[in-house]
């Protein structure tokens, strides 16, 4: 296939000045990426600096047939790892043709709450962990499982490294660099507790950022595992049983909790979060119930707990922090499918703005 | 799939001064290798200028999950032969949140060990001979070996070329590259008596860089038979019956054994052993007693005996070292799967420090 390669890879810059612009958005299940490309005169630095465009409502489950354009408005633009040179990646938003935000568009009101003063003033940090797991193409069984069997038990997979114990690192490592490329902070990767289950981290970023490099970093993952065959899962429990589930772990500081005295801050942000516990579970994702167990490293999904160092509690604190008297916390809480909009926006709300 | 090899390939140097930099740890079995990856802002070429960090212990058999945090201090840097640019290995040890190395952390010992003026004094060389075998990965069974039988007996293997005689050796091949790459010290590879199996060398090396340097050799190894498809075993008797074991043979000499005069000394270090030979036994890998047999160039467990060429002996003396009066012997009795932190802090304290 190397003169497909060679044809994918051309680099363009040596006889036109024109880009290929990927514009990206989300489907409307909430979780479906879509993208396609359009053809631009020169370089772009800027997100302003792209038109509007357009797609076709009616096949996304997002507009009627006799009514059907949804207007695409770009918020964040990366480097395409996949196409490189002066191509770009876009990230979206969608609009009725009157400027509203269709309902699927979490961001615009993720947006409104990170420019609020007291939230802008706080500067929130997040750091996201996204775990998924990579599934056999033909089957919806997880990579290099056995057809018809399991490996044996958990144990070994966590950070292990060997043809039987590590499954998929090719796809893993391909992401984190592509992720560099493109100018998202992908801070690490990890190999998770569940063999064919890998986590990687995005931040620290701060505000709306964190949900668009988060979405953008998702869309390569998901590019890269076509390229590799296999296919992208963020259900929060993939395998009933014995086998740990998928989280999307939310990292979280304000500029009061990172500055001295930051751990009462702190403190003060988890009884929040504790009083309004059912009304983030309900934000943060399909399925949720599967995996928050009690077991496998989470907390009960009716429990709100928090302990330092606990990784079976709803909100962790680290040693790190704790001996600090300032840092971040860690909400355990979020699955893998929740939409970093959503969950980010909510954190910060909570904390900063809802009074009891 | 050479979209995913160009991503892989990418050289981040051109976009980003980021390096990512992946730390390796031992788990809980003393054998296992965990790793993971995280991303830092600049190129480092000191261990003492990378932030500690920490893994989730419960997780590796090395924490309660109520108090999960295992602490990673980096203590040795190797080039990455896998992203290459500016990205690095980092071998690290692990300790408690209070500072304390944790029970499976045998380096803290040696480093003590080594740091010792008496043994500092005499600088410790180490020469180690790595074995292991290559086994396929869905039958636990050497590769190149047929299925449900064996290969011809023992005889053309050793240093042995073509297709039926050396099993594996682009796996060998890339290893010893990827390790000069890396930066460690390795002096050689050969193919060995049972095929499937291949023995590398490293050192000489000084104290306490002995260990770190065959852990990342073994931490590359098993990152290339996972890439190979190929699962490594260091068990010191794979195979039963008329199948030599795998060894990790350690040679050893002090500067005044290096010096004029040196043989009396090396006389003096075995006799020295002779009378701990339990006790380093018990610390020289789990299963050995399968392999030291008293066949297949090794001597019996319980007996202590050593001479000049003799493969057959506990502790083995070159031709070399006795002509020339110094030098350095050979401990025959480690097996494969012995922690080289272990092993070369003991040789050292027994020979240099202990008295009977």
């Amino acid at each position: 296939m190397s003169r497909l390669s060679d044809l994918i890879n051309l680099d363009l810059g040596q006889t036109t000045t024109k880009i290929i612009v990927e514009y990206i958005w989300i489907g409307g299940s909430g979780m479906d990426l879509r993208s396609k490309s359009r053809t631009l005169p020169g370089p772009v630095t800027d997100p302003s600096e792209l038109p509007l465009w357009n797609y076709d409502g009616s096949s996304t489950d997002q507009a009627p047939g006799n009514d059907s354009e949804v207007i695409l408005r770009p918020q964040a633009i990366f480097k395409d790892p996949f196409r490189r040179g002066n191509n770009l990646l876009a990230m979206c938003d969608c609009y009725t043709p009157a400027g509203d935000p269709i309902p699927t568009n979490k961001r615009f009101n993720a947006a409104k709450v990170f420019k609020h003063p007291d939230v802008v003033a706080e500067e929130p940090w997040f750091g996201i962990e996204q775990e998924y797991t990579l599934l056999q193409k033909q089957v919806k069984w997880p990579l290099d499982w056995p057809v018809g069997g399991f490996p044996g038990p958990q144990g070994p997979y966590y950070c292990g490294v060997g043809a039987d114990k590590s499954f998929g690192r090719e796809i893993v490592d391909a992401h984190y660099k592509a992720c560099l490329y493109a100018g998202i902070s992908v801070s690490g990767i990890n190999g998770e507790v569940m063999p064919a289950q890998w986590e990687f981290q995005v931040g620290p970023v701060t505000g709306i950022t964190a949900g668009d490099q988060l979405w953008v970093a998702r869309y390569i993952l998901e590019r890269i595992t076509e390229t590799a065959g296999v296919v992208l899962s963020f259900d929060p429990k993939p395998i009933p049983g014995d086998w740990n589930g998928a989280g999307a772990h939310s990292n979280y500081s304000t500029k009061s909790m990172r500055s001295d005295g930051g751990i009462h801050v702190i403190k003060k942000a988890i009884e929040k979060l504790g009083l309004r516990h059912k009304q983030h579970i309900a934000a943060y994702g399909e399925g949720n119930e599967r995996r928050l167990t009690g077991r496998h490293e989470t907390a009960d999904i009716s429990k709100f707990s928090w302990g330092v160092a606990n990784r079976g509690a709803s909100i962790r604190v680290g040693r790190d922090t704790e001996k600090d008297g300032k840092g971040y916390f860690e909400d355990r809480r979020p699955a893998s499918n929740m939409d970093p909009y959503v969950v980010t926006s909510m954190i910060a709300e909570t904390t900063i703005l809802w009074k009891p | 799939m050479s979209l995913l090899t160009d991503l892989i390939n990418l050289n981040l140097s051109d976009c980003t001064n980021k390096i990512i930099a992946e730390y390796i740890w031992i788990g809980g079995s003393g054998m296992d290798l965990r790793s993971k990856a995280r991303t830092l802002s600049g190129p480092v070429a000191d261990p003492s200028k990378l932030p500690k960090w920490n893994y989730d212990g419960s997780s590796t058999g090395q924490a309660p999950g109520e108090d999960s945090e295992v602490i990673l201090y980096p203590q040795a840097i190797f080039r990455d032969p896998f992203r290459r640019g500016n990205n690095i290995l980092v071998m690290c040890d692990a300790y408690t949140p209070g500072g304390e190395p944790i029970p499976t952390n045998k380096r803290c010992n040696a480093a003590k060990i080594f740091s010792h003026p008496d043994v500092a004094a005499e600088e410790a060389w180490y020469g180690i001979e790595q074995e292991y075998t290559l086994l396929q990965k869905d039958v636990k069974w050497p590769i190149g070996w047929p299925l449900g039988g064996y290969p011809g007996p023992q005889g053309p293997y050793y240093c042995g070329v073509g297709v039926d005689k050396a099993y594996g050796r682009d796996i060998v091949d890339s290893h010893y590259k990827a390790c000069l790459y890396a930066g460690i010290n390795i002096s050689g590879i050969n193919g060995e008596v049972m095929p499937g199996q291949w023995e590398f060398q490293v050192g000489p090396s000084v104290g306490i860089s002995a260990g770190d340097e065959l852990w990342v050799a073994r931490y590359i190894l098993e990152r290339i038979t996972e890439i190979a498809g190929v699962v490594l075993s260091f068990d010191p008797k794979p195979i039963q019956g008329d199948w030599n074991g795998a060894g990790a043979h350690t040679n050893y000499s002090t500067k005044s054994m290096r010096n004029d005069g040196g043989y009396e000394v090396i006389k003096k270090a075995i006799e020295k052993l002779g009378l701990r030979h339990k006790e380093h036994i018990a610390a020289y890998g789990e299963g050995n007693e399968r392999r030291l047999t008293g066949r297949h160039e090794t001597a019996d467990i319980n007996t202590f005996l050593w001479g000049v060429a003799n493969r057959g002996a506990s502790i083995r003396v070159g031709r070399d070292t006795e002509k020339a009066g110094k030098g350095y012997f050979e401990d025959r009795r480690p097996a494969s799967n012995m922690d080289p932190y272990v092993v070369t802090s003991m040789i050292a304290e027994t020979t240099i420090l202990w008295k009977p």
